[in-house]
């Protein structure tokens, strides 16, 4: 099978986080990492070839700094990598991202696409299923299980509240895939040396521009929430606030 | 044309998802402040359609359609997508309001795509800015906030994320609203997937929704080894242990033990965050606690937004003396 996995890269979890001047974006200055669903994803695309054999091929949209997240993959068993490099990728909404991809990939036969279900930056859980959508693909959403059968796969879809269901479908399909459907795996030091020499394939603005139309939801304005709720914060020594809390529990809590 | 809002409840194995009736709540808001006239809309196959539609019939809505084809029996994105685009396609709502469910995401922006339209996904509000809507959601896991507006044409399309209205805040009609069944053809050839069995995996034995008191650790406890400090703080406030996602994707707790969208949603007494950052995921599942106190190295985190009692601090530096200071007390 041959499979394509969408990475993004995203803030790293603990990052502090700083508006830029006009109040739209974050300041780009911070350390990134890969989005994670995204990393489980690509994990679960090195086990489906280790099984069936094929190819994986990593793919991602953004600035040079993006790069990182596909030599990620490279150096953990990806075949090669697709770099979509632009800084104004970073800005596209989930429509204009997924019309992104297929373009780039148009001249490609893929099996398979794998995303994360969502970004941990923008959060829409939406350009996998915008994907498929755009490709004329079928597609089945926050995977916790995938079982090539005959004519097709069989997956295991998680539903809320602990429910899950299992759906066949043909392919070629759109995946998104759960976090903590496999374990992930480390980049080996071989792999890593290896990555260097592995394609890496990249496309501009302007080889994709022409499939692009204009964002149809913009963002006026990003800003530190509001909170909705008055916070008592408790300070002090470990020992005081153990205390200080003890008290709370025992007479504001009143479950002691 | 007068604008309409069409709110689209949703039916899951023939039964009205509760969490809809927060949409409509919202809903019913934005009309109040548009004039819009609102809506509603039942997909599915057969007589329950009918059914959930006249239940919804009792809140105020000028109307809901019981929308019925027979490929729409069980769900399946394929068949969702090309039913409502057909109703959609006919009506020309100016706005198109869904809960922010599994479901909803599994079809929604396959739907919106068909129309050659946007969705603005999982949003915690609205606001009106002048004759502007714009709607507010969550980004980069809650620590900010965004102001998204419509740039294209309608229909557009928003989905609200659950708990974003109050669903006991619905206003009935003062009659029950008419009801329009709508028959939509789906041919079966359209539909590629084919679902299967809906199952739970091994019988849940821990229910955290009956317990009082939960101590809940997430990343920050950094090693498997360290769960058992946890532990013992729970076993000495005579609470249960819980955790956000990624520990018992890591396995360091079993699934059952998850708090959250995809966990168990609890309302206990007390909810003590251990480490846990506050994904929107994990706080769906424990903003009903009526206590909620959060200990975390990260004085930005999102779970700070909305504890009664917030601790900035090391959890491996606190919890050991909190737990000798909880058995004094309970000692005593």
């Amino acid at each position: 099978m041959k499979i394509l996995v969408c990475m993004k890269q995203v803030p790293q979890k603990d990052a502090p986080l700083k508006l830029n001047e006009t109040g739209t974006w974050i300041r780009e200055d911070v350390s990134y990492e890969v989005n994670e669903p995204d990393a489980y994803a690509l994990e679960e695309a090195l086990r489906q070839k280790e099984k069936h054999g094929g190819e994986v091929v990593v793919i991602t949209a953004g600035p040079a700094r993006s790069q990182q997240v596909l030599r990620e993959g490279l150096a953990k068993g990806a075949d090669s990598a697709i770099h979509l490099e632009d800084p104004g990728f970073v800005g596209l909404d989930a429509f204009n991202t997924a019309k992104a991809f297929a373009a780039a990939i148009k001249e490609e036969n893929f099996d398979l696409i794998f995303t994360g279900l969502q970004s941990d930056d923008y959060g829409y859980a939406q350009t996998g299923v915008v994907l498929a959508e755009i490709m004329g693909w079928p597609h089945a959403t926050i995977i916790m299980q995938i079982d090539k059968q005959d004519g097709g796969i069989k997956v295991k879809r998680e539903l809320e509240a602990g429910f899950f269901q299992h759906v066949d479908m043909p392919l070629p399909a759109v995946l998104t895939i759960q976090s903590g459907i496999n374990k992930l795996r480390y980049a080996t030091l071989i792999g890593i040396k290896q990555a260097k020499n592995k394609p890496l394939r990249k496309v501009t603005m302007d080889e994709v521009r022409s499939s692009l139309g204009d964002n149809m939801q913009k963002i006026e304005k990003l800003y530190i929430p509001q909170k909705t709720k008055k916070t008592e914060m408790l300070t002090g020594s470990p020992a005081e606030i153990a205390k200080q809390l003890v008290e709370k529990l025992k007479n504001e809590v009143r479950v002691l | 044309m007068a604008d309409t809002i069409l709110v689209v409840v949703e039916q899951r194995e023939g039964k009205l998802n509760r969490v809809s009736y927060e949409t409509l709540r919202g809903a019913q808001s934005i009309a109040a402040e548009t004039g819009w006239t609102l809506e509603a809309a039942v997909l599915g196959s057969g007589a329950v359609v009918g059914e959930i539609a006249n239940e919804i019939a009792k809140s105020k809505v000028a109307k809901v359609y019981a929308l019925d084809s027979a490929t729409c029996v069980n769900y399946t994105p394929d068949a969702y997508a090309a039913a409502l685009k057909q109703f959609i396609t006919d009506k020309k709502p100016t706005l198109v309001l869904m809960p922010h469910t599994y479901q909803v995401r599994d079809f929604a922006p396959k739907l919106t795509t068909s129309l050659n339209r946007t969705l603005i996904s999982d949003a915690t509000g609205y606001r009106k800015d002048g004759a502007k809507l714009i709607f507010v959601r969550q980004m980069f896991q809650g620590k900010f906030a965004a102001d998204v507006s419509f740039a294209g044409e309608s229909p557009f399309f928003a989905t609200f994320q659950t708990g974003a209205f109050r669903g006991d805040q619905v206003e009935n009609g003062s009659a029950a609203a008419p009801v329009e069944k709508v028959i939509l053809d789906v041919p079966a050839s359209a539909i590629r997937n084919k679902p299967l069995d809906i199952f739970k995996e091994a019988k849940q034995a821990v229910d955290l929704t009956q317990a009082e008191i939960i101590v809940s650790v997430g990343r920050g406890i950094k090693e498997q080894k360290n769960i058992e400090l946890v532990q013992q703080l729970a076993t000495a406030l005579g609470g249960v242990i819980a955790a956000s996602r990624p520990i018992c994707d890591s396995g360091w707790l079993p699934m059952d033990r998850q708090v959250g969208s995809s966990g168990q949603t609890v309302a206990p007494k007390l909810y003590l965050a251990l480490g846990i950052s506050g994904a929107i995921q994990h706080i769906v599942g424990m903003k009903g606690a009526r206590s909620i106190i959060a200990i975390n190295k990260d004085s930005e985190a999102p779970i700070f937004e909305i504890a009664d009692i917030g601790i900035v601090g090391n959890l491996f530096e606190i919890v050991p003396p909190l737990i000798e200071e909880v058995k004094k007390a309970k000692g005593a």
